[in-house]
């Protein structure tokens, strides 16, 4: 397998008045064909302004200011919007969170599928709002035909989320990253949502991330999981490696304060002390010693980098000197 | 124990107005025929999904949406006939806190204003010793009393949540709806937050009516659980027994779904199909009978009973007979 996407070094910076906060410090991922990707990480972990930093879709006053994402080749950070108008649809397809906020209230929903089709494929109208027809099918849209005409505020939530999937996977991507598509959807819901991007994703040779804050949710979708904190990468590993040995004090704490559904009844959960730090105000060193039982002196005089985990997965890897020693 | 709320066919209907002019009349049948008794000093949950009245039902039994129908007997007295002024020396032992404290916390509020305010409205505290009574709170709820002085937007969610959760507490009441109180918080946030709810019941022996609609959560923190859909109870139980042995199709379905942090877990989800129909034209008979892998010619018309299969374990079902067996067998 190749690589389909390197992001090296990545940071992100919000300009402010008082001066410029970091919010992702030197991200380094890669994702292969056709490989399933789960960010994890608490809100203001910097997931999602990782992913949307690739495809040149940050909000005004947040930019990337240094390292690279290649893709295909190609440094996506160096191209110009022109250029990433290009890869945004075609080569790389987004899922977000909120489809009502994402679909065009005014627009009937095969008209928004196909005009992406038009732009993306330069198909002609007929033939773009057929291939409209056949993806909402694709997607699990009972009466597609008739559906085709429904505006978004006519549909359920689940529904409209499968029209922004639709509209995802028009461009036929390479990559498609779901930011938290479930979230705002009911369980028995995110079951079924759940199963069509998976059921999709077994049909063609696509990579997708998934950017969610659901631990529970990723095992049974990811082939691997990268766990952010504060901007930073501190543990990436293939699924089941993570969930055998999960090693940095951060996701140990995530997993132990997640509540299953074989817990002992009126049980206390295992919680972590404080809160992440605002942008702005990282902590020198690693950005979880204030909040981390195992703190060291080493673990304040250094970001701690990437290494691998003495006796798991070769691929598994840590960003963590105490739970990490004895690996050379 | 003792009864603390007595609930008797609570309803609750909400009368819309459709059409470009108000022509159409329209009913939502957001809360129906909703009986319980809440014991004291017990956290009862009520699961579903978006829309099953779940929220509603807390609204209802508190007064603060006037109920369309049924009772809601405390200490002697029916909440459910009461007007605002009447019910107003009862608000003090009946609270509530919200999923989002940063639209129910007043921003220009400093947060010992905001909790100093129902201390004084039922004079539960002289000037002179409100600062001390602030601590209190402040610290039962695991802040220092620094942030007396703060506004809410200083704070993490966390934080604002923990405020909320004093302001609750400031009027020592008896009874608090949580109304999907940790439902926006990440999750080593919720745990600190659940953990604090556990500690001020084993503090205070409050009594919780807890509204949410994830299933470990709530696991973790009730006595007893029931779990509505489309505005009616499908299922009560203590929570251990509704875990183990879940007897409505409807229950099942939802514990299927929710998933599992274990990649190695098998999947052999009972899928649901489809979507909750609309509540302002339910189904007629069971509620659930259109999604219902179970459902035969009865349950399309006649509105199954609530009756208790096993001890304390209450069931909406025409199939379900006992906690093994059903009616039939195979669906229809």
């Amino acid at each position: 397998m190749t690589a389909l996407l390197e992001i090296k070094g990545l940071t992100i910076d919000i300009a402010r008045d008082e001066g410029p906060a970091r919010v992702v410090d030197g991200i380094t991922l890669s994702l292969e064909q056709g490989e399933s990707l789960g960010i994890v990480g608490e809100s203001g972990c910097g997931k999602s302004l990782t992913m949307l930093s690739l495809v040149g879709l940050l909000p005004n006053r947040i930019r990337a200011t240094g390292g690279t994402a290649i893709f295909g080749g190609r440094d996506l950070l160096a191209m110009s919007q022109r250029e990433l108008r290009a890869v945004r649809g075609s080569e790389i397809g987004f899922i977000f969170q909120d489809p009502m906020t994402s679909l065009n209230p005014v627009m009937r929903i095969g008209d928004q599928i196909a005009e992406a089709l038009i732009y993306q494929k330069s198909m002609a109208k007929p033939a773009a709002l057929a291939r409209a027809e056949e993806l909402l099918a694709t997607v699990g849209i009972p009466s597609p035909k008739e559906r085709m005409t429904a505006f978004p505020h006519e549909l359920s939530g689940g529904m409209r989320q499968r029209v922004m999937i639709a509209m995802g996977l028009a461009g036929e991507p390479k990559l498609l990253i779901a930011d938290e598509p479930t979230t705002a959807l009911d369980v028995t819901i995110q079951a079924q949502i759940v199963d069509l991007v998976r059921d999709l994703k077994s049909r063609s040779d696509m990579s997708v991330v998934w950017i969610t804050h659901d631990l529970a949710l990723i095992a049974g979708l990811a082939d691997r999981i990268a766990v952010l904190y504060a901007g930073t990468v501190v543990e990436d590993a293939p699924v089941q490696a993570l969930f055998d040995h999960p090693t940095h004090p951060y996701t140990r704490g995530l997993l132990a304060s997640l509540p299953t559904l074989s817990d002992e009844p009126m049980s206390r959960l295992a919680s972590i002390a404080g809160t992440p730090p605002e942008p702005g105000r990282r902590p020198p060193g690693c950005p979880f010693a204030p909040r981390c039982s195992l703190v060291e002196p080493a673990c304040t005089a250094a970001v701690p980098q990437l290494t691998p985990v003495p006796g798991s997965d070769p691929r598994h890897r840590v960003a963590c000197p105490v739970t990490t020693r004895g690996a050379s | 124990m003792t009864t603390l709320l007595e609930i008797r066919n609570l309803s609750k209907h909400f009368d819309l107005r459709l059409g470009a002019f108000g022509e159409r009349g329209a009913r939502v049948h957001a809360l129906d025929d909703f009986s319980v008794d809440i014991a004291e000093g017990e956290t009862l949950s009520i699961v579903g999904e978006s829309g099953c009245g779940k929220s509603t039902t807390g609204f209802a039994i508190l007064n603060l949406h006037h109920p369309s129908g049924g009772s809601v007997l405390y200490k002697g007295t029916d909440l459910a006939q009461l007007d605002e002024d009447a019910m107003r020396p009862f608000r003090r032992d009946l609270q509530i806190v919200f999923q989002d404290p940063y639209s129910t916390l007043n921003p220009r509020m400093t947060i010992g204003e905001a909790l100093s305010e129902p201390i004084l409205f039922h004079k539960l505290a002289s000037k002179a010793d409100l600062p001390a009574r602030l601590a209190q709170l402040l610290q039962d709820v695991g802040l220092s009393a620094r942030f007396a002085s703060r506004y809410p937007h200083e704070l993490s969610g966390g934080q604002r949540q923990r405020v909320a959760i004093a302001r609750a507490l400031a009027c020592q009441p008896r009874f608090i709806v949580c109304d999907e109180a940790i439902s926006a918080l990440d999750v080593s946030v919720q745990a600190q937050i659940l953990n604090l709810l556990l500690d001020l019941q084993d503090k205070y022996g409050l009594t919780y009516l807890f509204i949410a609609h994830d299933l470990a959560v709530v696991r973790h923190i009730s006595d007893r659980v029931g779990v509505m859909y489309l505005g009616r109870l499908a299922e009560l139980a203590p929570a251990a027994n509704l875990f183990a042995t879940p007897l409505h199709p409807y229950t099942r379905a939802l514990l299927s779904a929710v998933p599992e942090a274990n990649p190695r877990a098998p999947r052999n989800r009972q899928m649901l199909q489809g979507e909750v129909p609309s509540p302002l034209a339910p189904p007629p008979g069971c509620r659930f009978h259109t999604r219902c892998p179970l459902a035969r010619g009865l349950c399309r018309s006649q509105t199954p009973a609530f009756r208790e299969i096993t001890p304390g374990h209450l069931t909406a079902c025409h199939a379900v007979t006992s906690p093994t067996a059903t009616n039939w067998e195979t669906p229809a």
